[in-house]
């Protein structure tokens, strides 16, 4: 996906480094400007910053004073086979007031599968990073209950991910090998 | 202590030395406030401090105190949801919302199936909006095409997901009234809904689960006669609204069940990421047909419909007047529907007529790989959002450029607006949990997935 991080690295690479992509809209560049590791990009015409996992939550307490009240969604995408880091959790925050968004990607190894949790900045991020960790295995630092939220509290894995087969679970019923 | 004070900065937890406002709070002459709230207690409330089996009330022996759970196989909760409640007595003092009961994996179905494919998988997730399911995967997978829709396949959708907003709300106050007891109100619902799903028979094939708004346009076109259908239904829907509000609008028993219940204030929602017409409901004009519209919906005429209280009233009367709202826009759409394709003519996406098969062995080869193969989309990352009957209704696909997504996320309404459960039941009657709920009206298909 190198189309989507415009970052100045062919042409302006050279003159200036300092001269960072920042997005036309004010309320997003005064937010992402402070964060010198975040890269700012446009996918599909929307606003992406990519961010070190560790600077997560910073990120997020920034967001929410710049005006970006709701955070909308937290997902994540395993990129098995197709990234050299594995994961990445994927955050959408919401300016009602300003009628913005911004999508917060942070890349995650498989070796160490935990992010900082939005929780505390974003209560209504609880059900989603519950389903992150239930579908991922991709643990939330900070949050208040990290269970499983939509399959059984003893199920084995993560069916998201994408060693997870499609059909591996054996049929449970208990007539359904028996010769009729 | 009304719900706001709770939230706000200034906490006096018990066993600690008096604060100066606390003071000045009882200046009145009236008994001084007892002071309940712990630390623990108030995030419990906020949600943000779930901790299961413990009681923060230490003045309540644990033998007044009981774990019940409803559902999941509890008429009133809407489908599998299941609510474990702690009561003290007949009041509620702590919920939590357990879910998971009607979970199918459609998210890891969605990675083996092709993006025309799609549409038949999210069609089943909110089945009380399929057509607002397969809008928003379709405008997700158009976005990441690029492809260009013509007027009349972007009307077709308006109309089509606006009468499903109109049979979805029609659900929500038959079964609410149900629940409170208006039993008429259920069979009023269900009967004019089955109108639309008529209409949506004649057209999609389905009364449900249609397959029909899919990447490029829609399905088929509309059925002939369908200025008659449409008409009909405008026709009738304002006289039965005036029903329904005959029937509870200043229904005193019905005011009392609802009024001042379930109260969310609009700070509340914007933190616990609720929307739709609960956030409308505590005044918050945000819906998404006006900050970011889809599909044309910009052309037509239509008002934003909030409320004042963000209590269970509210969210009954937002959801009669969206419904007249909606009814505006079917009236303009039905008015100046354009003529042309109902799909894009684009022969990546959509395959070729019919009539080029008989003639031409690469259109047969064409038509074939596009059915078997599915075609392929660019590779990127969409997040596309529409307002559905419930709230924000998001689709996040990520593409590999095969003709499979490599992640389908759907942000689902229903789900998140949940998480208002235990803000609006914490300390109501174990009455109002039925209220509160119906009024929130969630899908569990569309929590679950």
């Amino acid at each position: 996906m190198s189309d989507e991080q415009t970052a100045p690295n062919e042409e302006t690479a050279d003159e200036a480094v300092e001269e960072r992509a920042l997005p036309a809209s004010p309320v997003l560049a005064g937010l992402i400007e402070p964060f010198e590791d975040a890269l700012w990009g446009l996918a599909a015409g929307q606003d992406v910053v990519t961010l070190p996992k560790s600077r997560l939550g910073e990120f997020g307490t920034a967001a929410r004073q710049a005006g970006f009240e709701m955070c909308a969604d937290v997902t994540a995408v395993d990129y098995l086979g197709k990234r050299p880091v594995r994961f990445e959790v994927v955050a959408n925050l919401l300016s009602v007031a300003h009628g913005e968004r911004v999508r917060v990607r942070c890349p995650v190894p498989a070796d160490d599968p935990t992010v900082p949790s939005l929780v505390p900045v974003y209560p209504g991020a609880n059900f989603f990073e519950r389903e992150v960790f239930d579908m991922f295995g991709i643990v939330f630092e900070g949050h208040p209950d990290m269970t499983r939220i939509l399959m059984p509290d003893d199920w084995e894995g993560h069916p998201l991910r994408k060693d997870y087969g499609v059909g591996a679970v054996p049929v449970q019923f208990k007539a359904a090998n028996q010769v009729i | 202590m009304s719900t706001t004070d709770r939230r706000s900065e200034e906490i006096w937890v018990s066993g600690t030395e008096e604060p100066e406002w606390a003071a000045h709070a009882t200046d009145e002459g009236a008994q001084r406030m007892r002071p309940v709230e712990t630390v623990e207690r108030l995030k419990e409330q906020l949600g943000t401090g779930i901790v299961d089996d413990v009681l923060f009330d230490t003045d309540v022996p644990e033998d007044e105190r009981m774990i019940i759970n409803m559902g999941p196989q509890h008429p009133s909760t809407h489908g599998v949801l299941r609510l474990q409640v702690e009561l003290e007595g007949e009041i509620v003092r702590r919920v939590k919302p357990i879910i998971g009961y009607l979970h199918t994996g459609m998210e890891k179905t969605a990675e083996t199936l092709t993006y025309l494919q799609g549409p038949t998988n999210v069609t089943r997730m909110d089945y009380l909006a399929p057509l607002h399911n397969e809008l928003c995967f379709s405008l997700a997978t158009e976005a990441l095409l690029g492809v260009e829709i013509p007027p009349r396949a972007q009307a077709i959708r308006v109309l089509m997901t606006e009468l499903n907003r109109i049979s979805s709300h029609l659900v929500a106050l038959a079964t609410g009234g149900m629940d409170l007891g208006a039993l008429s109100m259920l069979l009023y619902g269900f009967r004019d809904r089955e109108m639309i799903l008529g209409f949506f028979e004649k057209t999609t094939g389905l009364r449900m689960n249609h397959n029909y708004i899919r990447p490029g346009g829609v399905a088929a076109d509309l059925p002939d006669g369908w200025e008659d259908d449409v008409e009909e239904i405008l026709e009738m829907m304002p006289r039965r609204l005036a029903e329904y509000d005959d029937l509870l609008r200043a229904n005193p028993i019905w005011l009392r069940r609802t009024r001042d219940v379930g109260i969310v204030t609009a700070e509340e929602c914007l933190a616990f990421s609720i929307t739709g017409p609960t956030l409308r409901s505590a005044g918050v004009a945000h819906d998404l047909r006006k900050s970011a519209p889809y599909s044309g919906i910009e052309q037509y005429d239509f008002d934003v419909v909030v409320g004042e209280r963000g209590d269970s009233y509210d969210r009954y009367r937002v959801k009669v007047h969206e419904i007249e709202q909606s009814l505006r826009i079917v009236r303009q759409v039905a008015n100046a529907m354009p003529v042309g394709d109902y799909k894009t003519d684009d022969r990546k996406v959509t395959p070729p007529p019919r009539k080029r098969i008989d003639e031409s062995m690469e259109a047969l080869i064409h038509h074939f790989k596009i059915y078997t193969e599915g075609f392929k989309v660019p590779e990127g990352e969409v997040y596309v959002a529409i307002e559905s009957p419930r709230g924000e209704l998001g689709c996040y696909i990520v593409s590999d450029g095969g003709a499979k997504p490599l992640r389908m996320h759907t942000r689902a309404p229903s789900f998140a607006n949940l998480q208002a459960v235990p803000i609006m039941l914490a300390d109501s009657l174990v009455a109002d949990t039925i209220a509160a709920l119906a009024s929130l009206d969630p899908v569990m298909g569309d929590v679950d997935r």
